[in-house]
């Protein structure tokens, strides 16, 4: 029997886990809606802040086998504008069944509430919290991802602001990923997104400088995959809330070993760099082939099957 | 409608290139031969060059043995490349992009401006590859011309058109791309240059009914289908018949219409 990739999160019916990460082309209706009918199961925006931002100055990316670097600075239209993009790609994917989850951030604690405040007027099925972008610290001072209290504390302020389910994005470069989480959740954080990037920097010999403009970046891709799975792994422990576990996933199998360390759904960022949204789809039938030869029937009967038991 | 061309690269992290020559085109417009190639390269590829300091900016090769770039400076970091000396650095990653791909025998280029860059490398290939090449080529005036004089000792047919008439027809290239056409008996037309252009000649090869492979300009940033920057605008893709959320990187820059 072929197995199910169908899957629940919260009450919000997907036909796949893999999602859209946030910033890989969640820019316009256009290309997110190409991202669901290409076989993404949800599609996350790019995150959105109060105000407009440019973004840092090229170089911004870097992409090679092993991984890719980036330093795109947080590119957004501002939280108001991207409320009719947010609408207008709604309305796409809903007519393909695949829901759109809402990236957003901020420079505060009482701005992550307003900016929620703003976004949920978009009524996206989920808004995805980033309090773990590496590459604006100079502008923002440390991520709130990077200690309990503060990742408590902008989970709390979104929490009051909207009804909507929200999941928390989180940084791996911290000493306890796993009690990070348990203080969003005890804030009424629905969902763990984990990771973001990894600070990471490149340097060029002949040039004797950082290659990115904005000198540090974050690392994704290839590279980071056993960051991620440990996060994940670390937070399924300590947490009952479903995880979208990201980081480095390329194929059937990376995605099988993410839903074994605990996730409920696979964020797939990097991967998209040399095949696009295809991607999707090559990932899905990898997926399910590797299921059905397993002879697990259904995404449940694999998720966190990697876990130490209880 | 087709896509996908296997030879797409991640375009890996920065490599070093020496200046080995400089080519001077015109006032504004000069070739850079370097000191090597790209592993691989197609014709209408293209590479994200980088100037510590400066900045990073995609450009079209030229040619790739040995490499060559035709940059126009327009902004700071076109003119810091026209003003490179042999000996000077460029960085370079690439080549990105799907490329030109080479159909029947008989071929008919277009470039507007320095849109002409890489055309000279698919002109090369092409009469390798034992085909026949014409070559239209447009500018506002006689001065802002380039490569007419190395597509003409390729061995590519040439035509010429400016806005004010200083050299060859007076007119748009569209103008001469039309009489051409129907003298030439093309099988495939490739084109490069602003985008009025490029939109008004996938309007005319639609009405002949002629395949046409026309690359794109947009603002890049990742040059990896990534961040979505370049993204070709829905409109656009409507009248091009392309698949939305087109991504400039990735789909392209070679659009194939027809
Ligand atoms: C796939 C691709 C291939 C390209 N190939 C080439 C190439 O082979 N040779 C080449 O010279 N350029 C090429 N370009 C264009 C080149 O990347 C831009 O001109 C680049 O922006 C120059 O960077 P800059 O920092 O010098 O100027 P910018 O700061 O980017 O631009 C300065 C100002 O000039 C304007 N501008 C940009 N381009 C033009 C133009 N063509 N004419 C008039 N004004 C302009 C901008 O809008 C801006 O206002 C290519 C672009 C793409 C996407
Ligand atoms: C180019 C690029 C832009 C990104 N932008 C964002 C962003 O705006 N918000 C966010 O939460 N994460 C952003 N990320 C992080 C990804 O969502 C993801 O967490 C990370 O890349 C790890 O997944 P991957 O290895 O599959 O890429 C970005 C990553 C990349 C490569
Ligand atoms: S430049 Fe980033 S998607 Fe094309």
């Amino acid at each position: 029997m072929e197995a199910s990739l169908a899957v629940d999160l919260l009450g919000i019916q997907m036909k796949n886990p893999l999602v859209v990460a946030s910033g890989i082309l969640g820019t316009s209706a256009s290309v997110m809606q190409r991202c669901a009918r290409e076989g993404a199961g949800a599609v996350t925006s790019k995150s959105a802040g109060p105000e407009p931002r440019t973004g840092h100055a090229n170089p911004v990316t870097l992409a090679w086998n092993g991984g890719v670097i980036n330093a795109i600075g947080l590119t957004n239209p501002g939280c108001r504008e991207e409320v009719p993009l947010l609408r207008e790609t709604r309305g796409r994917l809903r007519a393909l069944g695949v829901p759109l989850f809402a990236s957003l951030f901020a420079p505060s604690v009482e701005a992550f509430g307003e900016v929620a405040r703003v976004i949920a007027e978009a009524e996206p099925d989920l808004i995805e919290v980033n309090i773990s972008c590496p590459n604006v610290g100079s502008e923002f001072g440390t991520p709130f991802s990077a200690t309990a209290k503060s990742a408590a504390e902008v989970t709390a302020a979104v929490r009051k602001a909207v009804k909507l389910p929200i999941s928390i994005k989180l940084a791996p470069n911290v000493p306890e990923i796993g009690r990070i989480a348990q203080a969003v959740v005890s804030e009424g954080a629905d969902a763990i997104t984990a990771i973001n990037t990894v600070p990471a920097m490149l340097i060029d010999a002949y040039a004797g400088k950082p290659v990115l403009k904005n000198a540090t970046g974050g690392l994704s891709g290839a590279a980071i995959k056993p960051v991620a799975l440990k996060a994940v792994w670390e937070i399924a422990q300590m947490v009952s809330v479903p995880i979208i576990g990201t980081g480095g996933i390329s194929c059937g199998l990376d995605a099988a070993e993410m839903i074994m360390a605990g996730a409920t759904l696979v964020g797939v960022g990097s991967a998209v760099a040399l095949e696009g949204p295809a991607v999707f789809s090559r990932i899905k039938s990898e997926l399910e082939a590797f299921m059905t030869q397993e002879s697990y029937p259904d995404l449940a009967s694999m998720r966190g099957k990697a876990l130490p038991p209880k | 409608m087709k896509t996908t061309v296997n030879h797409r690269s991640l375009g890996g992290i920065m490599r070093p290139y020496r200046v080995a020559n400089v080519l001077r085109e015109n006032e504004t417009t000069h070739t850079l031969l370097l000191n090597d190639r790209l592993p691989e390269a197609q014709p209408g590829q293209f590479v994200m060059a980088w100037l510590p300091e400066i900045g990073e900016k995609p450009f079209s090769i030229h040619a790739n043995i040995p490499l060559a770039l035709t940059i126009c400076d327009v902004g700071p970091v076109s003119h810091a490349m026209v003003n490179l000396q042999a000996r000077d650095r460029v960085w370079l990653r690439g080549p990105l992009g799907n490329g030109f791909d080479l159909r029947g025998s008989k071929y008919l280029l277009v470039g507007g401006g320095y849109g002409a860059a890489p055309l000279s490398f698919l002109a090369q290939e092409a009469l390798q590859q034992g085909g026949e090449v014409m070559a239209c080529l447009g500018a506002k005036t006689k001065a802002d011309l380039i490569l007419v004089d190395r597509l003409t000792s390729l061995g590519c047919y040439l035509r010429v058109a400016t806005e004010d008439g200083s050299e060859g027809s007076q007119g748009l290239v569209t103008e001469v791309v039309e009489e051409t056409i129907d003298a030439f008996q093309p099988d495939c037309l490739y084109a490069c240059g602003p985008t009025g252009m490029l939109l008004a000649l996938a309007d005319l090869c639609q009405r002949r009914g002629l395949p046409a492979q026309l690359s794109f300009e947009a603002l890049m940033r990742c040059g990896v289908g990534l961040c979505g920057s370049c993204e070709l605008p829905e409109e656009l893709c409507q009248r091009l018949g392309l698949p939305g959320g087109w991504l400039v990187c990735h789909d392209g820059p070679v659009a194939m219409i027809g």
